[in-house]
């Protein structure tokens, strides 16, 4: 069986399943039945001043019956005392001895005050800390969260007052509400961060009640925007980790965060260059006991494949991601569909007769209704495939046409060369 | 109505399984919204399935209700007793791994909708275009004639000899599948366009068809057919032998139909058989058996009819031809003779098998043997008809200009199907060519 065993800079726990700092982690409660559950580690809601949270606090972007493909929330750090988190945290820790937590922290820019807050969560006995420079919404106000990792100087800066103080590793959790991550993941880097996780949540705002027009959710008829989170933000996250991975500047290890949902996302997060995956909305959707598969459908995929552990998968994908320049333009694909499995719902046709090139053909054969790709013309952009409802039923399909790989750099060079 | 205690469901208890607003979300959202659709291909009036199921999922129902009844005005019975399996359902997508979305169960969801709505005005009569078109027959084709006619500005007409409208719907349709208020409110849908109805009146008797032709500008024929013809055997005219019709129209109208004993004999295989098998048996009739002088293959009921009526309980006899029945003031049995089909015969034929009778005690007997044809009308019109079926052309029009027909009236084995939803296509055909008809001026 493969080695699930995960070390982010220096903190190891047992699989790379974390759960992030949210309201599956706000007590010790919870931790405990998500350990017990079979999670490797967790990042505990962010410690800080106790708050006070509004109600509603959550909302939902449901997709015909899918429900939660998104999930906006408004609620703030912890809005317990810091000694009562603490001593949870001592109680989970020398229950759960091999399993990662993580103190999660938000403080304003203040160098004493980080002093403070980092000894304390450090007395109880975490494995190391998660600044929380990425919370959108609320805490920004307040000067702290993504107003701190949207301006490089400071993520810096305030980095080092938690790495100074600190004896243990220290990760950076950065928001995406920004132009380019990779500045601020650098200026985490220079403050001295063992690793960075990504990504926060999004700025968002969930939608209108057509009743009530009322912005949701809202707080007695009123809102404010929200943190996105959810399995469509995904690819956006996949994006950012992998733009800090590929980027030399960067060169700390990354946990990758943005709707994990099962172990092939959190494979998709390590090809791409996450150390180690972080999930929370998936668990707010169905509770602590997905990690079972998580694990177990990770394990079998890896012992399927014949590799020993995670870091033959860490980062294989990574370097696969280039500038557009570079991409061969010489590469062909087209549309083939099965006849055999082909349900003829022809969504492919009126998709690629209306949205792409016109290619695909309602022909009557012999008698028999089929849908036929003019290969000629297909320009091979996948739209036909995407649609279909059958898995399988349309392949894209190598063309050879014989030519050396080419990417617009070289023909533009080349082109400049000839040109007079 | 009368009750029994036998354990039968009651008369009024609906088949049909009204579905849950979760089922409903479920099931409308993976519809796939096929082009082109087959699903709406294989509708008789080609409702657009996947438009008004892509309504019900983003909560526009009025916009739902409105693409169904746009097409048929007969949408709400059609949302119960259409052989869903055999057309729309038959063509879904799905159907292939034996999943087909359940387009019947979620027209009935918006059509449903609509019934409990009634403020909702969806059509408006069209602009007078001072034109009156009589209609022969309130049934589902004359109905749906007489909406569509209504849309285009003519004045409409009804003549029906029944005192209620929409025909069989109203009458021969068994109540568990079809109950009297869905019919009545589907009539009353069409009356809303402005209909002047002429009920309890015999075309051919009351009033003379000849004037009809003369006193409008155009005459659509949808009579129907007659009650079920003779079997022709002795001793059918006995007290406890019924017209399947007439049995399911007392039935649901809840009028006596005094006690058919513990033996009920249904004869015929038919979908009107099995409604009159299903009818008894839920009237509390202890055994009813249906018997069939050909085999199970050759059973014209619906696939899921027949599945339907074992699951209430129904006995069936295959190949048993009914030679006379017994009795002397009521009927006691029959008596039945065994038959056989021989193989090599083209039109297979059942032919008796001497020495094979045998009598089968009945405490009441029910005839399903199909529908007689109504020919007077035609014949007081010189109209051509083949074997009593009307004659039209594509257009419906029959041989005399001005006078078209539409429904069961032209009904024909292998050609048409006696559907309601066949019925309702072919009276908006009917409307259209009658539309057609007074715009050319042809008729003046």
């Amino acid at each position: 069986m493969a080695d699930l065993r995960s070390d982010l800079a220096g903190i190891k726990s047992p699989n790379p399943f974390w759960l992030a700092s949210a309201p599956p982690t706000n007590s010790g409660y919870q931790v405990l039945r998500a350990f017990e559950a079979g999670w490797g580690g967790v990042v505990w809601k962010t410690l800080g001043d106790p708050i006070v949270n509004v109600t509603a606090r959550f909302a939902g972007l449901n997709w015909k019956q899918n429900r939660l493909i998104g999930l906006n929330n408004i609620e703030l750090i912890t809005d317990r005392p810091l000694d009562v988190n603490l001593k949870e945290i001592r109680e989970c820790k020398a229950r759960f001895p091999d399993r990662a937590i993580v103190g999660s922290l938000m403080e304003v820019p203040d160098r004493a005050k980080w002093r403070e807050l980092v000894k304390a969560v450090q007395d109880a006995g975490v494995d190391g800390f998660e600044l929380n420079f990425g919370c959108p919404h609320g805490m920004s106000e307040r000067g702290m969260g993504s107003a701190v990792g949207q301006q490089p100087d400071l993520v810096e800066r305030v980095t080092s007052y938690a790495v100074e103080a600190s004896e243990i590793p220290v990760i950076v959790k950065l928001t995406p509400n920004i132009t380019d991550v990779r500045h601020t993941a650098r200026a985490a880097r220079r403050g001295g961060a063992h690793a960075v996780s990504m990504i926060n949540t999004i700025n968002s705002l969930m939608g209108v009640d057509l009743e009530t027009w009322n912005p949701i959710p809202h707080v007695d008829g009123m809102s404010s925007h929200g943190g996105y989170c959810g399995p469509a933000v995904k690819p956006i996250a996949l994006n950012m980790v992998n733009d800090c991975a590929r980027d030399p500047e960067v060169g700390i290890p990354i946990s990758g965060i943005g709707g994990v949902s099962n172990w092939q996302d959190a494979l998709e997060f390590l090809l791409l260059g996450a150390t180690n995956v972080q999930v929370c909305t998936a668990v707010m959707h169905h509770g602590f006991a997905i990690v079972e598969d998580m694990i177990d459908g990770l394990s079998n995929y890896l012992d399927a494949r014949g590799l020993a552990s995670l870091n033959e998968v860490i980062g294989a994908s990574q370097n696969k991601i280039t500038t557009w320049e570079n991409l061969n333009l010489n590469y062909a694909i087209v549309a083939e569909i099965d006849q055999e499995t082909c349900i003829h719902c022809s969504k492919c046709y009126i998709a690629c007769e209306d949205a792409a090139h016109q290619c695909i053909e309602r022909a009557v054969v012999d008698g028999v209704a089929m849908l036929r790709v003019d290969q000629d013309h297909c320009v091979g952009c996948n739209l036909c495939m995407m649609v279909c409802p059958v898995e399988d039923c349309i392949d894209m399909v190598r063309v050879e046409n014989n030519l050396p790989p080419e990417s617009w750099k070289e023909r533009s060079a080349r082109a400049a060369l000839v040109s007079p | 109505m009368q009750s029994y205690d036998s354990g039968a469901a009651p008369l009024g208890d609906s088949i049909q399984k009204t579905l849950t607003d979760l089922e409903v979300t479920i099931e409308a959202n993976r519809c796939l919204n096929c082009y082109d659709a087959p699903c709406m291909r294989a509708c008789p009036t080609h409702i657009d399935v996947a438009s008004f199921i892509g309504k019900i999922a983003t909560g526009n129902l009025k916009g739902s209700a409105r693409v169904i009844m746009d097409a048929n005005p007969m949408g709400a019975s059609c949302a119960r007793v259409c052989p869903t399996e055999e057309l729309c359902e038959g063509a879904c997508v799905y159907k292939k791994d034996d999943s087909p979305i359940r387009i019947g169960d979620l027209q009935r969801y918006s059509i449903d909708w609509l019934m409990r709505n009634d403020d909702v005005k969806l059509f408006e009569p069209g602009t007078s275009t001072g034109k009156r078109v009589a209609i022969v027959g309130g049934g589902p084709a004359g109905l749906s004639a007489a909406r569509d006619l209504r849309r285009f500005g003519h004045a409409v007409t009804i003549f029906d000899a029944r005192d209620e409208l929409n025909g069989l719907n109203t009458f021969g349709i068994v109540p568990f599948r079809l109950s009297l208020d869905v019919a009545r409110w589907e009539a009353r849908e069409v009356l809303k366009l402005g209909v002047d109805v002429r009920a309890g009146v015999r075309v051919g008797v009351d009033v003379a068809m000849d004037a009809l032709v003369a006193e409008f500008d155009a005459v659509v024929i949808a009579c129907g057919m007659g009650g079920v013809p003779k079997l022709g055997i002795p001793g059918e005219d006995l007290p406890g032998v019924w017209d399947a019709l007439d049995f399911i129209e007392r039935a649901k109208l809840g009028r006596e139909v005094g006690d058919l004993g513990d033996r009920v004999v249904v004869i015929g295989a038919g979908n009107t058989a099995v409604d009159a098998l299903t009818c008894a048996k839920r009237l509390g009739a202890e055994r009813v058996t249906m018997f069939y002088r050909r085999g199970e293959e050759q059973m014209t009921a619906y696939e899921f009819e027949y599945e339907f009526a074992k699951q209430e309980g129904i006995e069936f006899r295959f190949y048993c031809a009914p030679l006379r029945v017994l009795g002397s003031t009521h009927v006691t049995g029959v008596e039945f003779v065994r038959t056989t089909i021989p193989p090599d015969s083209i039109k297979p034929a059942p032919v008796h098998v001497p020495g094979s009778e045998f009598l089968e005690p009945a405490t009441a007997v029910i005839s399903a043997i199909g529908q007689s044809r109504l020919t007077q009308t035609f014949d007081a019109l010189g109209i051509a008809m083949d074997d009593g079926v009307v004659r039209v052309n594509d257009e419906l029009q029959t041989s005399r200009p001005g006078v078209f027909a539409a429904g069961d009236c032209i009904f024909e084995k292998g050609m048409r199907e006696a559907m309601v939803v066949e019925a309702a296509e072919q009276g908006k055909t009917a409307a259209s060519s009658v539309d057609a008809y007074l715009r050319s001026g042809a008729h003046v």
